[in-house]
């Protein structure tokens, strides 16, 4: 079930150009007589019907929603793959190799988990705002944004990797390897790194609804995706400025979608790790 | 024959201090285990030689250092005329590591579970640049399985199974000596004995060389051509196994073989072993064997022996 909703949900975002009946970023296509119709009630002035309403600049919020969920599931894809390629290589260099190297990496993760993510999120997006010059800030705004998460999440599949290379690095697997000559590196990609994955593509899933939702928070406070190129944490923002108006749509079917695609990845890594764990098979 | 593994006054010490800060406050000196003092011996090419005792006696800490998996604190070993415990000439030390193998204790372990059987007995081979093709199907019939199992993964074998994969991979790198660390302790009885046939008829065919470290009398017995018996991390007695057999001569030898179950002792009176293995860290004065030693007098609490050759046995006793 949750496996259906968010390839539906994935495959709306990917075919949002297609799908969507309007295209919400095209000024020559919005017609500002048709904000503020509700859902599926003819516009007052053009007689226009949208399925699910229009906001102030009458654009489509259906249209919204898809073109919304492309940024999102883009920027909370690539953040935990970012977080995800970081974290692991850190846990298995600090399992691996230990010592200080070890003792370093993890008192960074522990500094760092202090933070509340959403504040470390905050605080690189801070920076990068400062040095960017204000005419590619709206460019760079969706990068900034994959880096600000991504770098805020890697400690939990940095700690679950160390984890696991210190129980596998003792097994006599390695030590058979080890004893041949192989180098490190090929001791650590080739023998360690495949026996812990399958706990990583757990978080993975889990660490994508998230991101999804740190996205949308940050969007929702202002300093995530720009107006131009709504995220659907954007949306949201800009609909709760209607919410006590009468124009609930605007705020509410956005609001529901993120629900929808975060509790449905959610419910997908509960079951991945009931899947990938050998003992409730 | 010549000698082929050379061991001297190797010696390992592990260290088991407690953290900085609580050595600081608790005024404690650095503490030091000796896992191996000062263990000398010799290997022949082409014989089996066994390495026993109880746990803790460090006989798989020698076998580790010997296929330089731990580093020796002390001492040397000699791969072919060559020390591997130097630093000095790297090209040529991993040039005898080259020569060296191990089979290990837990063939559960010691298979990577995401690698396909094909891969796991190829790796030696390849590593070295030897030619892989068609070698892990050879190598497979060779232990005793089908060519088929190349394609297989390690899950979908039995203990013993995976056991003779491990002996293909190890056999992979065309080795002269494998160690082998209780190779079979963690097998069913009845698997045992296939697998130590195995390995037998493996070591007459290509002549290899096995270090084969063991608790078990009895495997010890079917396997070895010498026995070294380690208390305590140091060598008490060394003999051939029809020697040791027949004349065990240092009374730790002697307790170990009345402890052991026999097929013939039905109704026997057992002496059991009397007290434990003494804390390594803090190992007895004299000879580390006298808290449990029948025989012991004042002499043996304060003089270390030292190993005196009787016969063909080596010993290290004040009373024999």
């Amino acid at each position: 079930m949750s496996f259906f909703v968010v390839v539906s949900l994935i495959m709306g975002a990917i075919f949002a150009p297609l799908l969507a009946p309007y295209d919400p970023f095209d000024p020559a296509t919005l017609n500002l007589m048709n904000g503020f119709t509700g859902p599926l009630t003819p516009n007052q002035f053009t007689q226009d019907v949208f399925v699910l309403g229009t906001d102030d600049q009458g654009r489509d919020v259906l249209s919204t929603i898809l073109f919304g969920m492309r940024i999102s599931l883009f920027v909370g894809f690539s953040a935990v793959f970012l977080a995800m390629i970081l974290g692991v290589i850190l846990g298995l260099l600090a399992g691996y190799i230990g010592g200080w190297l070890d003792a370093v990496i993890m008192r960074v993760a522990d500094v760092q988990l202090t933070f509340p993510s959403i504040l470390v999120a905050m605080l690189i997006f801070g920076i990068a705002k400062g040095v960017t010059p204000a005419e590619f800030r709206d460019q760079v705004a969706i990068w900034v944004l994959i880096l600000a998460i991504g770098l805020s999440d890697w400690v939990q599949f940095a700690r679950v990797v160390r984890g696991a290379t210190l129980v596998e690095r003792q097994k006599e697997y390695v030590q058979a390897a080890q004893l041949i000559g192989r180098a490190n590196l090929a001791v650590m990609l080739k023998h360690i790194l495949p026996n812990v994955l399958n706990p990583v593509l757990v978080i993975a899933t889990i660490s994508l609804a998230l991101a999804i939702i740190a996205e949308a928070t940050l969007s929702f406070l202002g300093v995530g995706a720009p107006p131009t190129k709504p995220s659907l944490g954007t949306l949201i923002r800009i609909g709760q400025e209607y919410m006590f108006s009468g124009e609930w749509w605007i705020l509410f079917f956005p609001a529901i979608t993120l629900l929808a695609l975060a509790l449905s990845i959610n419910l997908l890594g509960d079951w991945l790790r009931d899947a990938l764990n050998p003992r409730l098979r | 024959m010549s000698v082929i593994v050379r061991a001297k006054a190797l010696r390992r010490l592990f260290d088991v201090s407690k953290p900085w800060l609580n050595r600081v406050v608790e005024r404690e000196p650095k503490a030091f285990l000796t896992a191996v003092a000062d263990v000398d011996f010799e290997i022949e090419e082409g014989s089996v030689y066994a390495l026993v005792g109880e746990s803790g006696s460090g006989k798989s800490t020698i076998g580790k250092m010997v296929v330089g998996l731990t580093s020796a604190t002390d001492g040397t070993i000699e791969i072919d005329g060559i020390a591997i415990t130097g630093n000095d000439q790297k090209a040529k030390i991993s040039e005898a590591r080259q020569k060296l193998q191990m089979i290990f204790q837990d063939p559960y372990a010691s298979l990577n579970p995401r690698w396909k059987v094909r891969d796991i007995i190829a790796e030696p081979a390849k590593l070295r640049g030897l030619e892989i093709k068609g070698l892990p199907e050879r190598l497979l019939q060779q232990v005793g399985l089908s060519p088929e199992d190349a394609d297989k993964y390690p899950h979908e074998f039995s203990g013993g199974q995976r056991q003779r994969i491990c002996i293909a991979r190890a056999l992979s790198s065309e080795p002269k000596v494998i160690v082998c660390d209780e190779p079979t302790s963690a097998l069913d009885v009845s698997v045992q004995s296939q697998v130590l046939n195995l390995m037998s008829d493996l070591q007459e065919q290509l002549g290899l060389t096995y270090l084969f470290i063991s608790h078990d009398l009895t495997v010890v017995e079917h396997m070895a051509d010498k026995i070294g018996v380690l208390y305590l991390g140091a060598l008490v007695e060394e003999a051939p196994k029809e020697t040791l057999f027949a004349s065990p001569l240092h009374p730790y030898t002697r307790m170990l073989f009345d402890a052991a179950p026999r097929l013939d002792g039905f109704g026997r009176e057992i002496d059991v072993p009397k007290g434990e293995i003494p804390d390594p860290i803090n190992p007895p004065p004299g000879c580390s064997f006298h808290p449990r030693c029948p025989l012991a007098t004042s002499l043996c609490k304060t003089v270390r022996p030292q190993m005196r050759l009787i016969g063909d046995t080596r010993v290290s006793c004040h009373h024999v």
